[in-house]
């Protein structure tokens, strides 16, 4: 098969990406936050197929299994034990909602502004090869083997310091 | 034809702009824990954009992207464990009825 | 014979290619892998129904299903027919949205999974080079849809339910992907293609000590995440009604069931493509071979469905985190102590140092069952 699907692909990361920023805006303005945290969700897949389309499979493939298995998990568990039924009327919007809409598109334009304008050094095309998980594992465990091990001791206290500060006074 | 950078990092700073603007204006707590997680994912994005399209070394920006990942996990947990605490004791989760510390 | 399917897809594929464009001929290679597996999912499902109800029966000494045609063989579109004629009961408190997406949404990563399991030489759908780990990140993703399937109903014994399928789920992935490691770690490769070839010519990883262990982890993590017997507390009927999909009914309730049945055949066919060499095997064709070894690890986990009873949620939980977890990783070091040892000697230290963690494991665990109690009767 030597065609050339790469525009069928190129249609689906575009679809992908508006779908995701509509989601994102579904996580900011819900007011029934286990909607909210769906819509998270769909964000997280979303990045994960930008990633795919980024051609880092493996990192992908850790963010849905990390985020969407893990976190995503852990998020709607605190939102079942923190929300009665009832909870959806109450406006989750507090009063600075407008400012805070002028402030942060300004600060989208001017970031938008920026990117488009820059001269990034872009190399051409094929002078890397795609990274395979074995580079991955050359770097992490070579040139980045000192955060490796700092972020074990990172998620053991984490670990800990998350089953002290949640259990019961008993 | 591949995906021009820009449009990656366009869609990155759509993406931390909405989590910004989710941290600025959710009431709940957990809401803006969420909020927290979109600007991560907007610059795991921007890192793994860059690191493919102008870097020498093309698997940092991914080797940076998955300690992103993983802090993220530990701060959700922490996070979450101290409003669980604090919903315990004083049964609500909106940020403008936690003023205990407020003089 | 054993490069059938594969040939007939190129017959096709070269018929197309006659009068077709390019890129026409590579949509209908793809269309035809996805329409192979969409056939071949729900079939398999509907069959696994009826041996498992006739399995569990004969081990409960009465015949299974057999008025609907010759051996009950057309039981599944008996119930099929029923599935779909039920009425759709939607409770009136009900979140709309979770509760209509939450059965679609967990059937989604049960077929996706399809797409990476080798099933005979050269017959994986999607042949990706991180095989594994896409396995295990999408069969990961169910656990949100079972959240949504019982938050959505506003019922106390689905959110009961939920959270204790999820918890199980989540505890069980941990051992599930440790258990993966030595197989990644003696195959170099995360593809499922490449893990198959590895074991080759009856070098199955099963037989040596770290990968007998692993096997039997990974088998056991498996079926603890499909909530099969004996760890099936979140659905079980007489404890919590039906746990997470109690106020489902008619065509939701059918896409649960698809879902769990399809999770089994996946779990089995995972863990023959990792430890017990895939479609590797002499004399009859590929896919037989693996058919048939799927389908004895299906046969497994009936007769645990038959036999055992069910685990209470603290037993569950133990068994997952005090048990499996450090066993996987004293599995991982021993696997890595095999590839640097002479021939004799791994095998002998791989055994003593397994059974001794064994011993010493099981030892620590018997502490924490309750004590008999002592009852006092009325006189």
């Amino acid at each position: 098969m030597n065609a050339d699907l790469s525009l069928f692909g190129n249609i689906a990361v575009y679809a992908i990406m508006g779908v995701s920023v509509i989601a994102a805006i579904g996580v900011v303005t819900l007011r029934n936050l286990f909607h909210a945290a769906l819509t998270l969700a769909m964000v997280l897949l979303g990045t994960a197929a930008v990633f795919i389309s980024l051609q880092a499979e493996f990192l992908a493939m850790v963010q849905i299994l990390i985020y969407v298995g893990a976190v995503m998990t852990l998020i709607i568990f605190a939102v079942m034990l923190t929300s009665r039924l009832t909870d959806e009327s109450i406006p989750q919007q507090n009063k600075q909602g407008f400012p805070a809409f002028l402030v942060v598109s300004l600060l989208g334009a001017v970031l938008i502004f920026i990117l488009l304008q820059a001269p990034w050094p872009i190399h051409a095309p094929g002078v890397h090869s795609p990274v395979s998980v074995t580079d991955l594992a050359k770097a992490m465990l070579g040139n980045y083997v000192f955060p490796f091990e700092v972020i074990s001791v990172i998620l053991i206290a984490a670990l800990i310091g998350a089953v002290t500060i949640a259990k019961k006074d008993s | 034809m591949e995906i021009p950078l820009q449009h990656y990092l366009v869609f990155a700073a759509v993406l931390f702009s909405i989590g910004a603007f989710g941290i600025l204006t959710r009431r709940n707590i957990i809401g803006i824990l969420i909020s927290i997680e979109l600007i991560l994912n907007a610059v795991n994005i921007n890192l793994v954009a860059f690191s493919k399209y102008t870097s020498i070394s093309p698997e940092t920006g991914q080797i940076f992207a998955i300690f992103i990942i993983t802090m993220a996990a530990a701060a959700v947990a922490v996070g979450l464990a101290i409003v669980i605490s604090i919903y315990r004791v004083s049964k609500t989760v909106f940020t403008d009825e936690m003023d205990l510390l407020k003089w | 014979m054993d490069a059938l399917f594969v040939n007939l897809k190129h017959g096709i594929l070269s018929m197309a290619g006659t009068f077709a464009p390019d890129w026409f001929v590579a949509f209908l290679s793809m269309l035809i892998s996805i329409s192979a597996i969409a056939v071949l999912g729900p079939l398999i499902m509907m069959y696994l129904t009826l041996i498992e109800r006739k399995i569990v029966g004969r081990m409960q000494n009465r015949i299974g299903p057999n008025r609907v045609g010759k051996f009950g063989l057309l039981q599944p579109l008996a119930d099929g027919v029923k599935m779909l004629t039920k009425e759709d009961i939607v409770p009136n408190t009900a979140d709309r949205i979770a509760h209509f997406w939450a059965p679609i949404l967990i059937v989604v990563p049960a077929l996706l999974v399809f797409a990476v399991i080798p099933f005979g030489r050269g017959m994986t759908a999607v042949n990706l080079n991180i095989g594994i780990l896409y396995f295990l990140a999408v069969s990961s993703t169910t656990t949100i849809a079972i959240f949504m399937a019982s938050w959505g109903s506003r019922n106390k014994y689905s959110i009961i339910g939920g959270m204790r399928s999820v918890a199980q789920m989540v505890s069980y992935e941990i051992p599930m992907v440790l258990s993966a490691v030595p197989v990644i770690l003696a195959s170099e490769s995360l593809s499922t293609g490449a893990i198959v070839d590895a074991q080759s010519g009856f070098q199955w990883f099963v037989f040596t000590p770290w990968g007998f262990a692993a096997f039997i982890i990974f088998f056991l993590c498996g079926v603890a995440e499909c909530n099969r017997s004996p760890f099936d507390l979140p659905e079980a009927e007489s404890e919590i009604v039906a746990g997470f999909h109690t106020e489902y009914s008619g065509m939701k309730f059918a896409l649960f069931y698809m879902a769990e049945f399809m999770n089994s055949f996946t779990v089995s066919a995972m863990t023959v493509t990792l430890f017990l060499g895939g479609w590797d095997g002499p004399l009859l064709p590929s896919w037989v071979w693996f058919f048939f070894k799927t389908y004895c690890l299906i046969f497994i986990m009936i007769w645990f469905r038959g036999t055992l009873p069910r685990l209470r949620v603290d037993q569950l939980m133990g068994l997952a985190w005090k048990f499996f977890l450090p066993l996987t990783f004293i599995n991982i070091l021993v696997a890595g102590l095999w590839f640097f040892t002479g021939p004799v000697a791994r095998v002998v230290s791989s055994c003593a140092i397994l059974i001794a963690s064994f011993m010493v494991l099981s030892y620590l665990n018997k502490g924490y069952t309750p004590e008999k109690r002592t009852y006092r009767f009325a006189e």
